[in-house]
């Protein structure tokens, strides 16, 4: 490439041609621009700055419309800046202030260029220094300018100090150092009479407060004057914006700014005035009834403008207001409720949030009726929305607003069938959590369960296959509170469920195979019984006892057993003589519908073979093993019930399996699994290592196979093995054959799909005291707990009793993460507190002996003092403070000795000059 | 603060970008392809606020023109529509009733004026008269030191270098 000649100086396109040119250019327009940075690549380097300041413009401006990359030009830029002509600096920090950032190498060059613009007589030239540093600067070109900035600060043009003012923001960002320098002076310009320079500053402070409000308090009164005096509304909204931080951390402080904020409410006609003082009054003024009253008018007012802003805004303003005093929303319900129909999504989002808000237990069925209508009317995307928001607001506090469960259950069911429903995540969720949690919604929950899984036109729908992978789970779980088991089976294994995902499919074969073996308990009693020649009541009560939970016979065989269990099953010793009555007549209608004989017994056998037949071969691991172990299972027995006579082997085996099955599944907490201890010996990682190796070529099935304790973390994880060793001294010892079997051969498959259902099964319950081992005491704690948090039932005058729900001292609450505060505004406020101690010092009373006072304090002491006490969060502030400052090699011992100092010698400070 | 001004017209061409908070090129891409497809499918009689990813997009149609500016969660929407027609004002003023085709032309002037009106992120003049006035001077600087360089006699002093 030529270096540029004269020519290219002459004939050099100015940016006008290129933007005609793009005009022109229909198509080929990638073309024509890459041609034209080629141009300007080979124009760029000319030694004459005009022609390169023209290049740089072109560039500039295709990097801001077309996005051209033009960081390489950032040398070149730095050229046209050292120009003394007006022009080419102009074009030059333009695409600096465009194209430069922190990882730009040739930033260092720079600093002494903008130091000498900085120091130029020529205002615009120090104007354009000044944009550029607010826009690129870095924490050294910041430290390297701090004095230039500071002087200008004072420059006796307004034009200057105004834009040094806003410059000071990004400073004290980079370098909080600076905040020493500047800050005196910058509190200076509060009391300046210059609107320009007091709206500049206010904005400055607003910005610097809405990051660390405490240290501005002794500001207060300066802001307080601005507030009562300045009648320009661009400086009035920062101010009450700065306000709305500082009033929460000052009670009295509140007490004084309320009045004039109400003043401006009632005297101003500017809606954006009106609407920040709205604001402020409703974050941080709510204590304050009047003022509150007041907002809440002018609420309504906002509300029933015509101008969508306005409604929107007041909508908004109704939302933040809502926890405290839901009075305002209810008092405008109709005006809420109609913009649900708005036209405006936004709008419509807001009247949502709202009418979500309003939702309490006496009304959430109405309401949720409503929504539930309204939803089916609506886009698809409101209508998830929606659903969305009753799905979280019902499950609130463990369903905390929930009394009647078989509602919500079977409004679960109602929402999956909504045809735009994509919240198929979420139902699953809830159906398996409220199942584990509340006994008594269980026959529900099967029904509502079924009545899914029966209709295969759900099956096509793919948002639907998580719900419907919970609604199997539940009917196989809870398959005893079901009165046709066998249609169970044939829902679970229609020719349709091979629309399903491979790890759904697993799901709904292992939940066929637990129906199977309770079909053919069931059948094992029935038979039991005629062999005893019991009465057909008797057979009606012993059924009843099997349907409760645990079988007769089961309990006979294992007493110790029977006594644990009758222990755990709160719907057992609860239960009233009327209900257990009521129980009993359905279950002996039940009974006659389940009553099984060898003919339906082989038909369902034949039924399984012949579904799960092809899914032996399948390609999928997961389903390939499973339908293999059901076949292998389906098998064995069909050999040995032949001509209705059941030998006792295969009647030992699906006893055995049954009681596995029968076991009862409880939540768990999100922390358990760190409670259990690693066994010595077991080398968790290692065998996940191998795991890799051997798996390396195999497709697994993702993670989202099933589930069932996602609520709860994936808590199940890491301790497959304990319950392992565990299971096998339990008294039904006697065979480990198919369950242990069955592990033995899929444990390689255990650990990877962790949440895997039949893992779920395998591991321990946790609110099932037979599964804590003596050398598990962190488990049987975790147990405790969860008997401990049963809720005692409430409101017994209700028309139904609200039924108990299964609640976890810990891990129902998503663990708090602490924020981290950003170092560098803990950094700058504790200058700012500096230096707002030293400024304000003059104006104390007597401030030395203050000081000396608080500083004789011991650092215990004067945080315990009583001021300190006054609201919750600024202790646990200062305690994040205290703690990032440890982390400060540099500045750690001095800020430790000032910390506790500034805190109290802080808040008294206030009352002296402001109240 | 305001974090970005964004000008697109209503076929989603981008006429004008200025960023405050720090973005990267890929990201500054991804955020004008998202809000151009959010904002530029609301229809005319809705509301002129758009929240997304946490914050707020304020914006406001004039002609052919969305002029967007983002801004945080608690800042007043009102007072940034006001900025925003502030700023058309101003715009309007300048090259005398405003149209797309002005901005494109002299997408640099459009910086300068904006550069007068804000400044990090936060409106620091707030008369039009005062930003009239500044622009106008620093033109005239830029015409004077275009008319030097241009001159005959500095194009010689290049060609005989």
């Amino acid at each position: 490439m030529a270096s540029p000649s004269l020519m290219d100086t002459l004939f050099q396109r100015t940016l006008d041609d290129i933007i005609k040119g793009l005009r022109h250019q229909q198509a080929g327009e990638s073309a024509f621009i890459s041609k034209v940075v080629e141009e300007i690549r080979r124009e760029i380097k000319s030694t004459d700055l005009h022609t390169k300041s023209i290049a740089l413009q072109k560039l500039t401006y295709l990097n801001s419309i077309y996005f051209i990359d033009m960081s390489w030009a950032a040398f070149h830029a730095i050229e046209c800046i050292s120009s003394p002509n007006f022009s080419h600096k102009k074009v030059g920090y333009l695409a600096i202030s465009m194209s430069f950032n922190e990882s730009t190498s040739v930033i260092l060059l720079i600093t002494n260029q903008l130091r000498k613009d900085l120091k130029s007589n020529n205002e615009f030239e120090v104007s354009l220094a000044l944009d550029c540093l607010s826009r690129i600067g870095t924490a050294d070109l910041c430290r390297d300018l701090t004095p230039e900035v500071f002087t200008l600060l004072s420059s006796s043009k307004v034009f200057v100090r105004k834009k040094a003012i806003g410059v000071v923001l990004r400073v004290f960002g980079k370098y909080p150092d600076a905040v020493r320098v500047c800050f005196k002076r910058l509190v200076e310009c509060l009391d300046g009479t210059d609107p320009q320079i007091v709206s500049a500053v206010v904005g400055v402070f607003c910005e610097l407060a809405s990051k660390d409000p405490r240290s501005y308090l002794p500001l207060a009164p300066e802001f307080y004057r601005i507030l009562v005096d300045s009648r320009n509304n661009w400086v009035l909204i920062k101010v009450l914006k700065i306000f709305a931080k500082l009033a929460p951390l000052e009670p009295r402080l509140a007490k004084r700014v309320v009045e004039p904020i109400c003043e401006h409410m009632r005297r101003t006609g500017a809606k954006s005035l009106m609407f920040e003082c709205i604001r402020t009054v409703v974050t941080s003024f709510t204590d304050y009834e009047s003022a509150v009253k007041l907002s809440v008018a002018k609420i309504r007012d906002f509300l029933v403008d015509d101008d969508p802003n306005l409604k929107y805004l007041g909508l908004h303003a109704l939302s933040i207001i809502a926890p405290n005093h839901l009075w305002a929303v209810l008092e405008n319900k109709e005006v809420v409720i109609k913009s649900l129909s708005d036209d405006d999504p936004n709008v419509k989002l807001e009247s949502l949030r709202l009418v979500v808000a309003m939702v309490s237990e006496s009304n959430v069925v109405e309401i949720c009726r409503v929504l539930v209508n309204y939803s089916l009317k609506s886009d698809p995307e409101f209508c998830n929305e929606i659903l969305g928001s009753i799905l979280s607001k019902c499950c609130q506090n463990v369903y905390e607003i929930i009394v009647d469960f078989d509602w919500y259950v079977s409004l679960l069911g109602e929402m999956s069938r909504i045809p735009h429903c994509q919240k198929g995540e979420e139902i699953e969720n809830q159906l398996i959590d409220i199942g584990m949690r509340v006994k008594d919604v269980r026959p529900e929950l099967v029904r509502v369960g079924r009545d899914l899984l029966i209709d295969p036109a759900l099956l096509g729908n793919s948002f639907l296959h998580r719900i419907l992978s919970a609604a199997a789970w539940v009917c196989g779980e809870y398959v005893e509170f079901s009165r046709k088991p066998v249609e169970l089976v044939e829902a679970l294994l229609q020719p349709r469920t091979s629309l399903l995902p491979p790890s759904i499919r697993t799901v709904y074969i292992q939940s066929a195979f637990k129906i199977l073996i309770f079909c053919l308990h069931s059948y094992l009693l029935q038979r039991e019984n005629i062999a005893d020649d019991m009465a057909s009541e008797m057979l009606g009560l012993k059924s009843q006892g099997e349907c409760s939970g645990s079988s007769a016979l089961v309990a006979g065989k294992a007493p110790a057993r029977q006594e644990q269990d009758e222990g755990f099953n709160p719907r057992d010793s609860n239960k009233s003589y009327e209900d257990l009555s009521i129980i009993n007549e359905g279950d002996v209608s039940a009974l006659l519908e389940k009553g099984f004989t060898h003919e339906s017994i082989v038909n369902l056998l034949n039924l399984i073979e012949l579904a799960l037949g092809p899914l032996s071969g399948s390609p999928d691991v997961e389903v390939q093993e499973r339908s293999k172990n059901v076949l292998g299972f389906v098998d064995l027995i069909k050999q040995e019930i032949s001509n209705g006579f059941v030998s006792e082997r295969a009647s030992k085996i699906i006893d055995m399996v049954h009681d596995a099955f029968t076991e009862e599944l409880g939540p768990v907490s999100v922390n358990a699994q760190e409670k259990v201890p690693i066994p010595d010996g077991l080398m968790l990682k290692e065998s996940l290592a191998d795991l890799d190796a051997i798996c390396g070529n195999v497709q697994l099935p993702s993670s989202i196979s099933f589930s069932m304790g996602s609520p709860f973390g994936e808590s199940v994880g890491a301790s497959v093995s304990i319950p392992q060793s565990k299971e096998e001294s339990e008294p039904s010892s006697e065979s480990t054959s198919l369950l242990a079997e069955h592990r033995k051969r899929h444990g390689l498959y255990y650990l990877p799909s962790e949440k895997n259902e039949t893992l779920a099964n395998d591991y321990p319950p946790a609110n099932d005291p037979k599964s804590s081992d003596n050398t598990n005491d962190d488990a049987q704690d975790l147990v405790k707990l969860a008997d401990k948090s049963l809720l005692p039932k409430r409101r017994s005058n209700h028309a139904k009793p609200r039924p108990v729900v299964v609640k976890l001292d810990e891990g129902d609450v998503v663990p708090f993460i602490a924020k981290k505060s950003d170092t560098r505004d803990d950094l700058l406020s504790d200058a700012v507190r500096d230096i707002l101690l030293g400024v304000e010092k003059p104006d104390l009373g007597n401030p030395s002996s203050r000081r000396s006072k608080h500083r004789s304090h011991g650092k215990e002491k004067s945080r315990k003092s009583p001021e300190k006490k006054n609201s919750d969060e600024i202790g646990d502030g200062e305690k994040e403070k205290q703690k990032s400052r440890h982390r400060h090699g540099r500045h750690k011992t001095k800020q430790r000795a000032e910390g506790p100092l500034n805190v109290a010698a802080q808040t008294p400070v206030i009352p002296d000059f402001l109240l | 603060m305001i974090h970005f001004v964004l000008l697109i017209s209503r076929q989603g061409k981008v006429r004008l970008t200025k960023w405050y908070s720090p973005y990267s090129q890929k990201e500054r891409t991804k955020v004008i392809r998202e809000l151009s497809g959010v904002i530029l499918s609301r229809g005319p009689k809705l509301c002129n606020f758009v929240e997304w990813r946490g914050y707020k997009v304020v914006y406001k149609r004039y002609a052919s023109l969305y002029f967007c500016m983002c801004i945080d969660q608690d800042d007043n929407e009102l007072e940034v529509l006001e900025i925003i027609h502030h700023y058309v004002e101003i715009l309007d003023r300048y090259f005398g009733s405003v149209c797309e085709l002005d901005l494109i032309f002299n997408f640099h002037k459009a910086y300068y004026i904006l550069d007068e009106l804000l400044i990090a992120g936060e409106l620091q003049e707030s008369s039009k008269k005062t930003v009239a006035r500044l622009i106008a001077a620093q033109d005239s600087l830029v015409e004077s030191a275009k008319e030097q360089a241009s001159s005959i006699s500095n194009i010689i002093a290049q060609a005989t270098k």
